[in-house]
């Protein structure tokens, strides 16, 4: 059996003297698609941005295919990863976040071709054919030269898949991506999800959208108040929970 | 009720309303008053000859008179050039993670920020009373560059030393403002794309900050046009000090200033429109109307959609 693409051991996080994370063990195998739930706080969120680095875990160990996040460990020892290495393997793993994050001064396309030319040292011309390419996928052929300011929240969501894409990630993080749109635009972003699922992504998503963790996922994990509450498979866990917390949660938001 | 009674379907227009307007009699009385003190004011100026408008076209394109307007421009654009580097260099100094680094840039805008531009200008012309000789090179160690202090700092060196270093103390407060302004979003989809520290600030952050920068660098850029008057007291031929040597021979002080007045506005304001281009330039992508154009702005039209 191949290693998984995450496994978590153990994983603590803190801001100051809260404590976000309290010991988050799991794995992701490749090609999985992994939903987390959860109510907000209990530390989902945290943990994605902990996958690629944006924060650093106080203890515990967490590994990205078959590598350490932010060290390397040489004769039982500890080495922090110096910047350049850290930005290496973040390339490797693309990231949708709630609010999109597009670039405002750049179209649909320069969007997605930034990276690309300036990380892998594209040429322009090839960047700009599989942007076009990319965002034809994600249903955006008549929008690449649109600046995000109008585009709809939906549209904008489905270029910032396209963008992490073009990066070929091994890995998605998905932050709460249907989270900031209007009920009617979901159902788009969730169909570039899904096709991304069937083409054989491993993908984390942090998600309040019952349904497509149904549908989509492999896994469903169930998180609060910074532990794993419980997980399996989305039948047992969404029909049949065994904890009163998750029990409670999907209660509310069904 | 059928569809093709909705109103949408009507093919006549609604004839417009037709009401007595409101009076504003205080309006009519304020536009009297002003109108009044105005016809005063020109009345004087045309009626008094020691306006001397003779002596103004007369001086208006005097070679010595264009000579300065020009030290003026130079003085203008090699200041805010060197003001806006230190800025931008200070500014992201101040984000660095290293103390030091930090602390240096945070000092330089202190001490540049909390004493008078003329004390600055002064003390450049004077620092060859500090230092004879200038040398540039490793510190402590072999110098590079050696000079006499007297050849290096010059009149204008002086000036643009003066005018540049405080510039850019002003100029790294804008351009940190400009930086915080940039969602910290922005700078997390950066990284999470592997763009480098430095890549992210090229292509991502400056680009937007641009926005917020630049307003207040075209107010800057405006002031400086006026603030080069102040190195006139370290008798460089700028504008100002032109005319005051003139002045100073044929005693017609009043013309001659109304010479420089007469310069200095028509500099601003072509300062002015080159600021609206500038602007329009980087604020796309955060408009979805179209931007309004120069006529409406000077009309007040666009904001308020009067």
């Amino acid at each position: 059996m191949s290693e998984p693409m995450v496994k978590a051991e153990g994983v603590h996080k803190r801001f100051g003297r809260l404590e976000v994370l309290k010991g988050i063990n799991l794995e992701v195998k490749r090609g999985e698609v992994m939903c987390l739930l959860g109510p907000s706080g209990s530390g989902k969120s945290t943990f994605l941005r902990c996958i690629n680095h944006l924060e650093k875990i106080n203890s515990g160990r967490l590994s990205v295919d078959g590598e350490l996040v932010g060290y390397r460990e040489s004769g039982g020892k500890l080495y922090e990863l110096h910047d350049r290495e850290i930005i290496q393997k973040r390339s490797e793993i693309g990231m949708v976040f709630q609010q999109f994050n597009l670039f405002p001064h750049m179209t649909a396309a320069q969007n997605v071709m930034l990276a690309p030319i300036q990380v892998k040292g594209q040429r322009r011309a090839q960047a700009r054919d599989r942007a076009v390419e990319l965002l034809g996928q994600v249903g955006l052929s008549d929008k690449v030269d649109t600046y995000p300011v109008a585009l709809s929240g939906g549209q904008q969501q489905r270029v910032a898949i396209a963008r992490a894409l073009a990066m070929e990630p091994k890995l998605m993080l998905f932050d709460e991506p249907t989270s900031a749109l209007d009920p009617e635009l979901v159902g788009d972003v969730l169909d570039a999800m899904r096709q991304l699922a069937h083409q054989g992504m491993t993908m984390i998503v942090v998600t309040h959208e019952i349904g497509f963790a149904r549908e989509v996922g492999d896994t469903v994990v169930f998180m609060d108040e910074g532990v794993v509450v419980e997980s399996g498979n989305p039948a047992d866990v969404l029909d049949n929970p065994r904890h009163s917390r998750t029990q409670t949660f999907l209660h509310k938001v069904l | 009720m059928s569809t093709s009674e909705l109103p949408t379907q009507a093919t006549e227009r609604p004839d417009d309303i037709e009401a007595v307007p409101v009076r504003h009699p205080w309006r009519w009385v304020a536009a009297v008053v002003v109108l009044l003190i105005a016809a005063s004011i020109v009345r004087s100026i045309i009626v008094n000859p020691n306006f001397g408008w003779h002596l103004v076209g007369q001086y208006l394109f005097d070679q010595r008179v264009l000579n300065g307007v020009v030290k003026t421009l130079e003085l203008t654009v090699l200041s805010m050039l060197i003001g806006v580097v230190l800025g931008v260099l200070l500014a992201i100094m101040r984000q660095s993670p290293n103390p030091i680094v930090s602390g240096a840039s945070w000092l330089y805008i202190w001490f540049f920020r909390g004493t008078p531009l003329l004390l600055q200008i002064y003390f450049w012309f004077n620092i060859t009373a500090l230092f004879r000789t200038i040398d540039l090179g490793v510190p402590f160690g072999p110098a590079i560059i050696h000079a006499n202090g007297n050849t290096l700092i010059t009149g204008f060196v002086a000036a643009l030393l003066g005018l540049g270093l405080n510039e850019g103390a002003y100029m790294a407060e804008i351009v940190r403002g400009g930086f915080l302004a940039v969602n910290e979003g922005q700078t997390e989809a950066a990284q999470s794309l592997g763009l480098s520290r430095l890549q992210t600030m090229r292509h991502v952050v400056l680009p937007q900050a641009m926005r917020v920068i630049l307003p207040p660098t075209g107010n800057e850029a405006i002031s400086m046009l006026k603030n080069t008057s102040l190195v006139s007291v370290i008798a460089l031929f700028e504008l100002l000090y032109t005319v005051e040597q003139i002045y100073s021979v044929n005693y017609k002080p009043i013309p001659l200033l109304i010479v420089a007045a007469i310069w200095y506005l028509a500099m601003t304001s072509v300062a002015y429109v080159g600021q609206y281009f500038i602007e329009r330039r980087f604020g796309r992508g955060f408009s979805r109307a179209e931007q309004a154009t120069m006529k409406e702005r000077w009309l007040g039209f666009g904001n308020r959609g009067q």
